[in-house]
Parts: structure tokens; sequence; C-alpha cells
């Protein structure tokens, strides 16, 4: 009985909708999209097999080294940490697909920041803004990660390009929400010093309301480096190239043993950019 | 010319200020208006003016209105009627360029938690000011070592603010408000947060700096000791209306209401009523042109056993006392250099009342109260005991 009073509905044609609006984007939008893909991918390419392979193991590995220990305050940990992890992913054969999961995750995570900060601070200074961008980013936050491929499949089809488009909607909202916090969170009392001495509100944002707010913001950044790195993984499905293909060509073909050392490398990976982002914030605490 | 003129400022926080200024101006109080509207009146109908170079107190309780006030008159908070007028310019009505400019050079706060900028050093935060004007880096420099040397800090620069005392951030505050030389200081209890002692401190540096700067000073605060002994003038604020202003005095003596009564109460009298609050008249005699004789027909009118001898010009010269008077009448003496005693206890007109008490404890005779060597007056023991009681009457 209640069966049948459900299918007295008729299946609604969602598919067909959401394929009708796609294929009208893709279209529509064709003359935008195209362009974006070919000089973006080029440009990826050149990042990943031009650049970053043109570096030897060895001084990236050192780049890396120095850098951790810096940022650490000067200790010796992470800076070991990313020598022997790094080395053990090129021992591994993986350091090819390394440099393309760094570059996809650079690339992403700098266009979320590039975006993400200045949507923030948009939204912690605009009432209407706030109120209609704030349930967009929860939408993004709940859909599960790899229903982004879809569009990104459909306007850039398949490879890098579709890959950060898909983690840039993915990993963009923390750094957005963060942005909005820390700046509505810096002291009442300080916003108000900076209005009382005649700061225009460009002068308050950059020499009082940001600095005040960077501890959050970085926070912030740090969760969307995060993202970008697990969307990027992710993106393997779609034919973006790097340690994610590599996990996933081995699930394909049931090889327990190259699917492990491939997904090792992305924790080395993901446990190096974890700790420096973080330990940038930390210093400035 | 005052150099700030209020006129009938007015602030409602809420949604629907027009029928909160209606019911205002009909008479209905804070409470009754936010009930009927839900807004809040933050200021009513204040009106005053400032002189430049006075220090003029805004005192009341908390949620008086005090901050709302005088974030009106820099425009922090926009006012919703009335007019703020700053060396004749009506601040309500500018656009935002001219706001800016007036923040900039005439207008300067201080604030109650300092309001430092802590990722900038003691230098950078005095400089702040200027820096947003787009001052050259060596002038801003110039002047902001000028002003924290001013107030003490010339050799903390490079510190960050958290790594100083409440009284030392306070001072990097006042620092940064002096740094681009404005007219008027805006101070919201900027001393409040800090323990009594330093308090005191600050005020006493701030009288200071006064008198040499000669700043119009705009201070807030809900201690009616600090209002006293800062305030050239003092208002005092109840539900966002100023209920009363009046120098320090006339606040104490006469207030104007039992509210400013009740406020009043509780000051520790003996530290700020002044000799020349609870001074007589007092019975003299002149030595050019007197004797002892009249000096007897003066105490007899009087009921009193002492006059003071003053010379033509006023001069305190001293006293005669019955017993010699009487004396010297009998021997036919009629030369009063013969008796007057020279060592008079006086103090001057603005001693306050407990420095007073120790003097007249030990003293057998009124205490006199001289202004430049003239006699203004006396003061005999009870009216410092009266005074001390709260005996406003007693001491007119
Ligand atoms: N932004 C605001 N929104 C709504 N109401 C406010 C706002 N700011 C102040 N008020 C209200 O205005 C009134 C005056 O507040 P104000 O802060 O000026 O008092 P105050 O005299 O400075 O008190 P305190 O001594 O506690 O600092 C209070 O009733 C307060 O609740
Ligand atoms: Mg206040």
């Amino acid at each position: 009985m209640l069966t049948n009073l459900l299918d007295f509905i008729p299946e609604l044609p969602i598919a067909d909708a959401a394929k009708t609006f796609t294929e009208w984007m893709t279209d529509a939008f064709s003359f935008l999209f195209d362009p974006i893909n070919k000089h973006f991918g080029d440009f990826m390419e050149f990042v990943a097999d031009d650049l970053l392979m043109s570096i030897p193991p060895v001084i990236f590995i050192l780049l890396v080294a120095l850098l951790a220990f810096f940022v650490s305050g000067k200790k010796f940990g992470l800076a070991i940490f990313s020598i022997i992890g790094l080395w053990l992913i090129d021992n591994q054969g993986h350091w090819e697909d390394l440099m393309s999961t760094v570059t996809l995750v650079l690339i992403a995570s700098l266009l979320s920041v590039i975006i993400g900060v200045p949507i923030g601070i948009l939204m912690s200074k605009n009432k209407v803004a706030n109120a209609v961008i704030s349930p967009i980013l929860d939408f993004m936050q709940t859909m599960p990660a790899f229903v982004y491929l879809i569009p990104a499949v459909a306007f850039f089809g398949i490879g890098m390009v579709p890959g950060v488009f898909a983690s840039l909607i993915f990993a963009t909202p923390p750094t957005v929400r963060f942005t909005n916090l820390g700046i509505r969170q810096v002291s009442k009392e300080l916003v108000e010093a900076a209005d009382a001495f005649g700061s225009t509100g460009r002068q308050k944002l950059f020499k009082v309301e940001l600095p005040m707010a960077k501890t959050t913001i970085m926070a912030g950044i740090n969760q969307t480096v995060m993202l970008a790195l697990s969307m990027v993984v992710i993106a393997s499905m779609i034919g973006a190239p790097g340690l994610g293909r590599e996990v996933l060509s081995a699930l394909q073909r049931a090889q327990v043993g190259s699917g492990f050392v491939a997904g090792i490398g992305i924790v080395i990976l993901a446990i190096i950019i974890d700790r420096i982002t973080q330990t940038i914030n930390k210093k400035h605490d | 010319m005052p150099i700030i003129e209020v006129n009938q400022l007015t602030k409602v926080f809420g949604k629907n200020p027009k029928q909160a200024i209606s019911m205002l101006n009909k008479g209905y109080a804070k409470e009754a208006i936010l009930k009927e509207t839900g807004s809040t009146v933050g200021v009513n109908r204040a009106s005053f003016s400032v002189e430049p170079g006075e220090i003029f107190v805004i005192m009341g309780l908390s949620g008086s209105g005090k901050s709302t006030l005088v974030r009106l008159i820099n425009r922090l908070i926009e006012p919703t009627a009335g007019s703020i007028l700053i060396d004749g310019e009506d601040l309500s009505k500018m656009d935002k360029k001219s706001l800016l400019k007036v923040r900039r050079e005439k207008l300067s706060m201080v604030f109650q938690k300092f309001g430092l900028f802590p990722h900038r050093t003691v230098l950078e935060n005095a400089e702040f000011g200027l820096e947003i004007q787009n001052v050259s880096k060596e002038e801003r420099r110039k002047q902001a070592i000028k002003a924290l040397e001013l107030v003490g800090l010339g050799d903390y620069v490079h510190q960050k603010p958290g790594q100083l005392s409440g009284g030392m951030q306070q001072r990097v505050g006042l620092a940064r408000a002096l740094a681009n030389d404005p007219k008027i200081l805006l101070m919201d209890e900027a001393f409040s947060a800090l323990d009594p002692l330093i308090r005191k401190e600050m005020q006493d540096e701030l009288l200071d700096l006064q008198s040499t700067m000669q700043k119009t000073i705009l201070f807030i605060t809900h201690d009616l000791d600090e209002a006293l002994r800062l305030g050239d003038r003092i208002a005092l604020m109840k539900d966002g209306a100023i209920v009363q202003i009046g120098t320090p005095e006339e606040i104490l003596v006469n207030p104007a209401n039992e509210y400013v009564e009740k406020f009043v109460e509780d000051v520790d009298r003996s530290k700020v009523l002044t000799a020349q609050q609870i001074m007589k008249r007092a019975e003299t005699i002149t030595l050019e042109k007197h004797g002892p004789r009249v000096a007897l027909e003066r105490m007899r009118e009087s009921g009193t056993s002492i006059v003071f001898v003053i010379d033509n010009h006023r001069n305190l010269v001293g006293y005669v006392t019955a017993d010699d008077a009487s004396a010297a009448r009998k021997k036919e003496n009629t030369n009063l250099r013969d008796i007057i005693k020279t060592d008079v206890p006086s103090v001057e007109k603005d001693t306050t009342l407990n420095e007073i008490f120790s003097i007249i404890y030990d003293s057998p005779v009124p205490v006199a109260v001289i202004e430049n060597g003239k006699l203004m007056g006396v003061i005999v023991r009870g009216a410092v005991i009266a005074a001390l009681a709260g005996d406003r009457e007693e001491n007119k």
C-alpha cells in the first residue's frame, strides 16, 4: 500500500536536469573554460615536469629540511623527519609522482588562499555577504569530496586542471571562515583605536585587523592545505597525476605492496606539510 | 570660543530611534522607552561646551552613557540627533574625508584597557597616528620618541606593550595620543584599570603634563575622587542625561539633586574641601589705625578672645589676645606693637582639610587663611570638625 503510494509519484528527472545544466554551463562558458584548461594545464605541467623535476632530489630534500629547521625554531626533529621521509619516497621510485602531487597541492592551496582571504575579509565587513556566503560554505563542506569531481570533469575534462578546480571548491572554505572569524575577533578597542586616530578602512585592515587575525588565518590556511592534499589524492580518479594515481592503480590491480608504498608517501608528505604550516603559525603566537 | 560644543546630542541604540526620540521629548524615562520601543537610550539630549585648556570630567555610574557620549564626540558612534561642534565645525554633518582629518589632527583618544597594538613595539604604537597620516618615517619617529620621553618611557621604545606593566602601558597609550599633537584628548576611564597607587601617580602626571601642554581634555570616570582631583569642571550623567555641570566645589557644595547628592556622599571630604571653603570672616584691626581699645571692642562684639592684626594692605601682621589687650589698656599703653603676637598659625587658601587638621590640632589659636600674605579668613576648630562630618550649611 505504502510502496504503491510512493510509486505513484514518477521519478523526478533530477539527473537529466543536472546534466542539461552542466552541459549548458560547459557550452556557454567554453570560451572561458577551454583557454583556462589549456594555458593553466600547460603551466602546471611546466611547474611539475620542468621546474620541480629540474631540481635534483638531494637539493630539494635539503631545502625542505632547511625550511623545516628554521620554521620550527631551529629544532632538528622535523628537519630529520623530512630528510628521511623524502629520501624514502625517492628511494621507492616515486619522486616524479611526489613532484606532481606537490605541484597540485601548492597551486591549489595558493589559489584557495588568494581567493579565500579576500572573500573572508568581505564577509567580515559586510553583513549581506556574510549572510549569503555562509550557507554556501556549509554546503561546500558537507558534500562528499569526490562529488566535486563531477563538475570538474564536466568543465575541464580530465587531468591536473580539474583536480585543482575540485580541490579549490573543497579546500577554500576553511581559509574563508577563519579569515572572517579572525577579523571579527579583533578586540573592539583595537578597532576603535585604529578608527579614533583617523585610519581609512584600508589602513585599519592592513595595519591592525590582518596582523591581529594572522594566527587565526594561518590556522585556516593550514586546514586548506591539508584538504587540498586530500582532494588532490582523490582527484587521481579523474586523471590527476601523482602519488594518488599510484594508490589508485595499485587498488585496481590489487597490488597491495605498491599501493602501500605510495600510501606511505602521501602520509609522509601530509605530515611534513602539516607540521611546517602549523609551526609557522606557532612562531607568531 | 569653546573648542567643543555639544548640543542636544542624543544616541538611541536599536531599530526604532524615531519613536524613542519623540518619547524622550515627551519626557519618558529610559526604562519606559526600552520597554515600549526596544531601543536603548545611550545619551539623552546632552548639551555642554568645553573651553580650550580645560579638563572637563564626565562622571556617572556604570551604564550612564559616558563611553557612548565620548564616542559620539569623535563619531566612533553615529549620533541619532544633535550636533557636535569642534572648533566651530559641525562634526555630525561632516563627510568621511573631513571627519578623518579632524580625527587625525584634532582629537586623540586614550582607552580604558589601553587599546595598544600588541604586534607593534612601543615606538610603533606611539607613531601610529602619524603613520596613518603618511608622515615620513624620520619625522614620525622623532615625534613619537619625544612623546614617549614626555611620559617617561624613553628607554622602552623597542619593547612590545605586553612586556610592560599596566601603568607603563597606559603611558604608551598617552604617548600615542600626544604624538600627533592634537588639541583635544578624549580619555575614557583611562586610569580605571590601574591599581590605586599607580592611578594616583598617573593623575598627578596628567596634571603635570597638562600644566605645560594646555590641551583640552575630556576625561571620563566613574570615580568621584578622580573627577574632583582632575576636573576643572565636572558633568554628572544619569541614564544618558547630564544632570549637573559645575566646578568641583559647586558639585560638592550644591548638589543639583538627590542623585548627585548620593554620589557626593561617599567622598572623603577631608581630601576635597579646602581652607577657603570652610573659613569664616576674620575679626581684624588695622595696625596703623587701631590700638588695644579697639581690639577689645572687636572681641566683645564678636565674642572671640583674639583679633587678627593687618596692615593697610590687608597683609597679616599677627594677632592680639584679650588678656594682653586689657593689660595694655590698664597700663594706658596705646601702642599695639607691644602686644602683637606674630607667631600666627596660617595656611594657604587651597590647603586641604586633612592638612589643616594637623595644624589646628596643635594650635591654641584659630588658623589664619592667607593668599600671598594677605589675610582671607579664619578657621576655627569647630568648623573643621563640622566640615569633616559633612555638615555643609555650617561651612558657608
Ligand atoms: N552598541 C550598543 N548597543 C546597544 N546598547 C548599547 C551599546 N553600547 C552601549 N549601550 C547601552 O547604552 C547605555 C550606556 O552605555 P555606556 O557604555 O555608554 O555606559 P558607561 O557610562 O560608559 O558605563 P561603564 O561605566 O560601564 O563603562 C547602556 O545602557 C548600554 O547598555
Ligand atoms: Mg564606559
